[in-house]
Formats: structure tokens, sequence, C-alpha cells
């Protein structure tokens, strides 16, 4: 068990990342960020935190996807997380949804159904810490912090200062 | 959680707390453009009503249907219960139909017990009132209810007073409240006439007093409940008019009570007789608000019991 990313790389990945979305989207004017609870919303609010250290206040919001997972038949059931909507909406706005591993892919499928109940973005982007491959989905990020090849026994751990008090990036298990 | 909700006494603390944060969350998700959920798509809920009921089936109906299960209403009347089949058949019918739930309200008390244990269907069992037994998804909305109305508590209601006023002799609604409401920490008073409060109260975790009059000003929360003139066979009450007088809520008492006290009522409502309707209609009365919390709750309900795996599944 060793530490992929520390407390800086963490740093250093989501100040790229905010970069690329000021790049991407030519400015913030229309830009909210949506976070996946539990670890996806602290990360949009960091990265809120920087784009407001780069001149720009961008609402951040939480989306919480429960609802429509797909293997909640195979689990017993979970407590919802909270949902929160960002000020102004996500109506005609780019939206960047924010998780903090991407897998398979299916919470990002269930995130775009949930948000397609909420109202009608103009675009959806994907922001993710690490991406780790094994999709089972057609569903790419548009903004990774760390490509991590994993085989798929083992699993990426996520921890944040926030709820963890640390900030790392490790794999578990082999 | 157990698989089934027949009374209050099958949740824990902590699966009162989970109903009332899920019921929350719910309704900040179901507040946008679009009501509906796609999370028990594909399964059928039946609503098994041996009784006559509105609300409660409306709102198991609406509840289930916001969650995308498909919903079956059976009521006794016009079915073959009415031609006698009993309730064995009538379930084993349900159960080869691949019910996944059944919203029981019956007649008789313990009737959601026996449906549960017979061995007769597999589906959740849920209790929507079994004679003068219990009501617990009621209970669960009057606690989300009150939560609402005092948002600083975070659901712990520990030292609220409340009032249950009325028939409580024949009340499921008390009954479950009484249960759920100590539960969660509230101090319960009974306010009834003595010949409309049940024998062995002394036993239940309540004061109990004949006179409305006395400590008005002291309670929180005061929950009226329906005088229920069909369960009225024998001489309960001298007359409507005394006991509108003695035990109905007026303007007077409104008058009375603490200025950010609420005014509950499980419905129907007997206006006039009960509660008065100026007293129904004013600021301090969520009665419309249980309604509309009644569906969260039961869509909460709902999704805690079907959306996940059984744990007795897990188990097999």
């Amino acid at each position: 068990m060793s530490a992929i990313l520390e407390s800086a790389d963490i740093v250093r990945a989501l100040k790229r990342i905010s970069h690329e979305i000021i790049e991407k989207n030519q400015g913030l004017d229309s830009v909210v960020l949506l976070g996946i609870p539990t670890r996806g919303a602290y990360l949009a609010h960091r990265i809120a935190a920087i784009l407001k250290e780069l001149g720009s206040d961008v609402p951040v919001g939480t989306l919480d996807i429960t609802m429509h997972r797909d293997d909640l038949r195979m689990r017993p059931p979970r407590p919802l997380l909270p949902t929160v909507m960002p000020i102004g909406g996500i109506e005609g706005k780019d939206v960047v949804l924010v998780d903090d591993v991407l897998f398979s892919g299916r919470t990002i499928r269930a995130a775009l159904d949930a948000l397609g109940e909420l109202g009608r973005p103009k675009t959806v982007q994907l922001a993710v810490l690490v991406d780790r491959g094994h999709r089972e989905l057609p569903i790419r990020a548009d903004y990774v912090g760390k490509n991590l090849p994993t085989s798929a026994k083992e699993s990426v751990k996520v921890s944040l200062m926030e709820i963890d008090n640390i900030d790392s990036v490790e794999i578990v298990g082999a | 959680m157990k698989n089934q909700l027949l009374s209050i006494n099958d949740l824990s603390h902590s699966d009162v707390l989970s109903i009332l944060s899920t019921a929350a969350e719910l309704e900040k998700i179901t507040d946008g453009p679009t009501k509906k959920l796609p999370t028990l798509r594909g399964r059928t809920v039946v609503n098994l009503f041996f009784e006559d009921s509105t609300r409660t089936r409306i709102s198991f109906e609406t509840a289930a249907k916001r969650l995308s299960a498909d919903v079956i209403n059976f009521s006794a009347k016009g079915s073959s219960v009415s031609k006698g089949e009993s309730l064995k058949d009538t379930a084993q019918t349900l159960q080869a139909m691949g019910a996944d739930a059944v919203v029981i309200r019956h007649g008789s008390s313990g009737a959601a017990q026996r449906l549960a244990d017979s061995g007769w269907i597999s589906a959740t069992v849920i209790n929507a009132g079994d004679g003068t037994h219990e009501h617990p998804t009621q209970a669960l909305l009057d606690a989300f209810t009150i939560s609402k109305r005092f948002p600083d508590r975070k659901g712990d209601l520990t030292g609220l007073k409340v009032a249950i006023v009325g028939d409580i002799l024949h009340s499921r609604v008390a009954r479950s409240n009484v249960l759920l409401l100590t539960k969660l920490g509230a101090h319960v008073t009974l306010i009834a006439p003595p010949t409309l409060l049940p024998v062995g109260v002394e036993s239940w975790p309540v004061d109990v007093t004949y006179n409305m009059d006395e400590s008005l000003e002291l309670f929180d929360v005061v929950m009226m409940l329906r005088i229920q003139l069909e369960r009225m066979t024998n001489f309960f009450i001298p007359s409507e008019r005394e006991y509108s007088r003695r035990y109905g809520l007026n303007e007077d008492r409104l008058r009375r009570m603490k200025t950010d006290a609420i005014v509950m009522h499980p419905g129907p409502m007997n206006r006039g007789l009960e509660i008065s309707a100026s007293s129904a209609d004013s600021g301090r009365s969520v009665i419309v608000d249980q309604v509309g919390n009644g569906v969260l709750t039961r869509m909460a309900v709902l999704y805690l019991l079907l959306g996940g795996v059984a744990l007795t599944e897990d188990a097999k």
C-alpha cells in the first residue's frame, strides 16, 4: 500500500484541472460545478476555491445519484446524501461534474440521469481526480488529475482532509 | 431495518432517523421540474385496502408512482372479498401476481402481522392501519412534520411537549405516535374523557388528563384526533355538542397556546366537532403539510424497504 498522490500532488492536479476548465470554456461565465458526494463534493468546493483565487466566483452544488444507481438491487439500501442546487441553477449552464475516481462509468451514467431531472444544461463535462480505467460504459472524462493504470482486483482509496484528515490517493489490495 | 413495517416497534432509533433524513433529501430532489425517480422501476406495490381511505391510499399510491413502481389498487368493495374470499386466498392471489410489497389497511387489529407471519406471501408487508392497533407511517409523517416545524432540533424531539387529544381508545394513530414520539424523546400527554381512554393506559409512557384546559399553554404540539363516528357503537360521549365544548379545539383555546405551537390532525376532520374550521385553517395548523409530508415519508419507507436487496435475502 503506497501513496500514488500526496497532498502536494492533489493540489497541483486540481490547479491544472481548474486552468483547463477555464481554457476549455473560454472563461467561466456559464460554468457551474456539481460535486458527487461524498468526496466529489469536497473536490468541487476545492476547485471553486482555486477558481476564486484566479478571480472568478463559480457556483457550486452537489448531486446525489443514489436513486438513479443501477446496482440498487445488489446491495442493502443506502442513505441519501445531500443534493444542493448551485446558485442560479443548471439550466443552460456548462455543468462540470466532479468525482474522485472514474472506474466503470456507472456512477457518471447515474449522475447524467439525475442531472436530467434537475434541468437541461448546455453542456455537461466531467472532472475526476483519478481515472483508473476499466470502463463498462462509453464514458470519458474531460479533465483528469491522474491516469492510474490498475488491475480490476485492486481498489483506489482517495482520502481528503475534510473527512479523512489526510490528503492522499492509494492503491489498496491486489 | 427489518423487511416489514408493521409497528413502530419494528424500527430502531437509527431506523427512524434514517427514514426522516431520507424523506428530507427526497423533498429536495423531487422539488425540480420532474418529480419522478426511477428507483423502484419494475417493482410492484399492491395497495390492499379492506377499509375506506382517501389520504393514506392516495398517499401510498403517489409515493410508489414517484419512485416508478407499478401500483395495483385493491379495495375490498368491488372485489371477490365481498363474495367471501378470505385474506389467505386474496394474499395468495397477490403472491401469484408477483407483488413486491403489500400495503395493507384492515379493520382488524393484527391483520398486517397475520399477513406478514403467515407465509402466504413473500412480499414486504407495510401496515397502513390495522383496526385500533397501529398506523406506523402516519406517526412517521407526523414526526417528520414536527421536525420540519422545529428545524433547530434536527430530528431530536427531547423535551418537546406533545398533547394528543380525543378518541385515544379507537386511535391507531395515537398508539403509533405515542411509541414513536417517546422514542424520539418527546413528552406526550393524552387528553381525553375517561370513556375514550384504553384499558391499561396507565402503563404507557405518557401523562393522562381529562381536562383540556388545565395545561394547554405548555404544549409545543397539539394533535387532534378524529372522533370516529363509525366506531361509536356504544355511548362513549354524552353528545357531540358536549364533547366539542370540552375537548374541541376552538379559537379561544387556540389563542391560549404557545406562540410557536402547532396544530396537527391526521384527517379526515370533523370540522366543528373536534376542531373548529378556523383552527383547522389557522396559521398554526400544519394539517395540509402533513399530507404532503405523507408522500415524502412513504417514499422514504418504500425506498428503504424495497430499494436495496432485502437483508433476509442476504442471509440466505
